[in-house]
């Protein structure tokens, strides 16, 4: 199903055609990280290079250590790369203030973390609004617009349960909501499947899957959990702070039902 | 949504806010009563100053304070009243003597003669009896705040001041010494009497000018007159007794004092409970800047806080203050509220809150955004 390009490569923005140039909403080149300083300085990301398209799921696999949500935090506008130049939506990165790079990830970036980090104080749809009201979106609008967010992901049950009243993949997919909500051109995912039982796992995946449809979406998720590879469009690994290989799916993105009849077939041959 | 977001972090411990209001409510009830007892102390300073219907005041060299004052030579006061463009000199006695009771005992008290035909300082808030009622034999005005220390109950009770028998004829409401020393009104004769001065003596003639003099001029022309005395306009007396009283005797630095104190311990309880809440919602500031938040906008959330601290605080903190100063209202030592003094200790408490969300923002300009990916 999964077609290795067996390449090692750092870069990994291979072979892209003309068309696939202009689907790129993020991109990054030779990026290096380092942390810490004087003799504790770890060098995280060793000239890292990959482009994310919309319309594309992309999972960033590898152990930990590897780097991996260092290069998220990068990718997010949230840490600057030591060496290496970012652009996202066409807006390269290079030179901006905190308060600017603030800016960068409100208009184009939509986080999804593994703790969820929802605010305990407030409603589902409440957590949703806060995302846009950053925006400058509010009243009735916000309203609508959150709502909206929460129908898509399956809440409309929800909208007024504090985090506490929900389960860990109902607050899941509020956060995937929430990023949604401000209709980002990048949407960055730490670990989401990672406090999840696999049920949930799987669910909040395949609304990542779907997210990924749109065209003028971008998404990536970093993890470590091998059941999310079959909802990816591509899957790259990175290792000891090196993209070390990327694998392209060329048979398509199965779908929840899909994998669930594969896994019954499989399990009753 | 900032709001929101500020109230259920607010609201979302409510021990940590009960013990924010209740900073906020000790630092609102210390300081309006340090500065109600501060305009209670001046009120009762200048009252007799402020009473009194003139324009200049003669009066021995060096006074300080309108109770401490020493005579002047009766002459002194037809020097004022034959320099042009005086209308009126009014003789005023004020001394302090011994009031004896009735039941025993003896309390000091400060004399005051004055003939209510002069119209220069008569009692006011006459609530029982009249101020005619003085023309009567051994008649005497007291305020009632004073009835169980001078040792009388009502109208018509009497005691003795110097050899002389005194009766209250009259009581007012409201009309207290700073010193805690009653005032007796009585005639300018039978105040001569009950403190043994001479005929030809006074302790004040309060000018009063024709239509139209210039004050100053008049002022020197009479400081030209009397040269052993001292000529004060009411400002000029009344910032002079102020000065005495609560700034040379160190009683209103002690009030100012005390006030700022109150302001410093409540802007460090709520600087610390604002510190902890935002140290504890700390990840969800981080998620806000994530989520491309700009300062401005957590900045608000903070402030927002600050300001519902400080308005539920100040809220409590007056009406606990209301109630003290209800309860000092017919005390020797009455604590004044004003909407001036409400309004003050508003902005007060407003900045005191937003003062200690200093330390709350510079927390939160401190975070690190990648501390959402760590948790």
């Amino acid at each position: 199903m999964i077609a290795e390009t067996a390449s090692l490569a750092a870069d990994a923005r291979l072979s892209l055609s003309g068309e696939e140039h202009a689907n790129i909403v993020l991109e990054a080149q030779h990026i290096t990280k380092e942390l810490g300083r004087g003799a504790g300085k770890v060098r995280a990301l060793k000239g890292v290079s990959l482009s994310l398209r919309a319309g594309e799921l992309t999972l960033l696999m590898g152990p930990s250590g590897s780097g991996k949500t260092t290069l998220l935090s990068i990718l997010g506008c949230i840490l600057t790369p030591s060496e290496g130049t970012l652009s996202v939506a066409g807006h390269s990165t290079a030179g901006l203030t905190p308060e600017q790079l603030a800016n960068l990830r409100r208009e184009h970036i939509g986080f999804i973390f593994q703790s969820y980090n929802l605010f305990p104080t407030l409603t589902a749809e409440e957590n949703v609004r806060v995302a846009l009201d950053v925006r400058g979106k509010r009243g009735s609008e916000a309203v609508v617009a959150a709502q909206r967010a929460l129908h898509r992901v399956g809440l409309r049950h929800k909208l007024k349960s504090y985090p506490a009243n929900m389960s860990g993949g109902e607050q899941q997919r509020v956060a995937v909501a929430r990023a949604l909500a401000g209709s980002p051109s990048v949407m960055l995912a730490d670990e989401p499947t990672a406090a999840l039982d696999s049920e949930n796992g799987l669910a909040v995946m395949q609304l990542l899957s779907e997210i990924a449809k749109d065209k003028s979406r971008a998404v990536l998720a970093v993890t470590h959990d091998p059941r999310t590879v079959p909802f990816a469009n591509r899957v790259l690994r990175i290792e000891d702070g090196v993209i070390v290989g990327e694998e392209r799916r060329t048979e398509g993105v199965e779908t929840i039902h899909e994998l669930a009849r594969n896994r019954k077939r499989k399990a009753n041959a | 949504m900032t709001f929101t977001l500020a109230f259920r972090n607010l609201f979302h411990d409510r021990v940590r806010l009960t013990v924010t209001l209740v900073g906020i409510l000790f630092s609102i009830v210390l300081v309006a009563i340090q500065l109600g007892l501060y305009l209670g102390a001046r009120s009762m300073i200048i009252s007799m100053i402020d009473r009194a219907h003139g324009d200049l005041w003669v009066m021995a060299y060096g006074t300080k304070n309108f109770e401490e004052a020493q005579p002047i030579n009766a002459r002194d006061r037809y020097a004022a009243l034959s320099t042009p463009g005086v209308a009126d000199a009014v003789p005023i006695i004020a001394s302090f003597t011994d009031w004896r009771k009735p039941t025993g005992g003896s309390t000091l008290v400060v004399v005051i003669g004055t003939d209510n035909e002069d119209g220069g300082l008569a009692p006011w808030n006459v609530v029982a009896g009249d101020v005619t009622g003085l023309g009567a034999r051994d008649a005497v005005i007291i305020d009632k705040t004073y009835l169980d220390e001078l040792g009388v109950k009502n109208i018509g009770d009497t005691a003795e001041v110097g050899a002389s028998r005194v009766r209250v004829s009259g009581l007012t409401d409201g009309i207290r010494s700073f010193t805690v020393t009653p005032y007796v009104f009585t005639t300018i004769s039978r105040a001569r009497t009950l403190i043994d001065m001479p005929a030809d003596k006074i302790t004040y003639a309060l000018v009063r000018l024709q239509p139209g003099a210039d004050i100053e001029s008049v002022r020197s022309a009479i400081q030209a007159r009397v040269p052993d005395g001292e000529v004060l306009t009411t400002a000029e007396f009344r910032t002079r007794s102020l000065n005495h009283w609560l700034f040379a005797t160190g009683a209103g630095v002690a009030l100012i004092g005390g006030a700022i104190l109150g302001l410093l311990v409540g802007t460090v309880i709520v600087a610390q409970t604002l510190y902890s809440s935002t140290k504890d919602h700390l990840n969800e500031f981080a998620t806000l800047r994530a989520l491309g938040s700009s300062s401005g906008y957590i900045h608000r959330v903070i402030l927002t806080q600050a300001a519902l601290s400080a308005v539920l605080g100040y809220a409590l903190g007056m009406s606990i203050a209301m109630v003290v100063v209800y309860l000092s209202e017919h005390t020797a030592l009455p604590i004044m509220m004003t909407p001036g003094l409400a309004a003050l200790l508003l902005a007060l408490t407003v900045g005191m809150c937003a003062i200690s969300a200093l330390s709350a923002i510079g927390k939160v300009m401190r975070i690190d955004p990648a501390m959402v990916f760590n948790r």
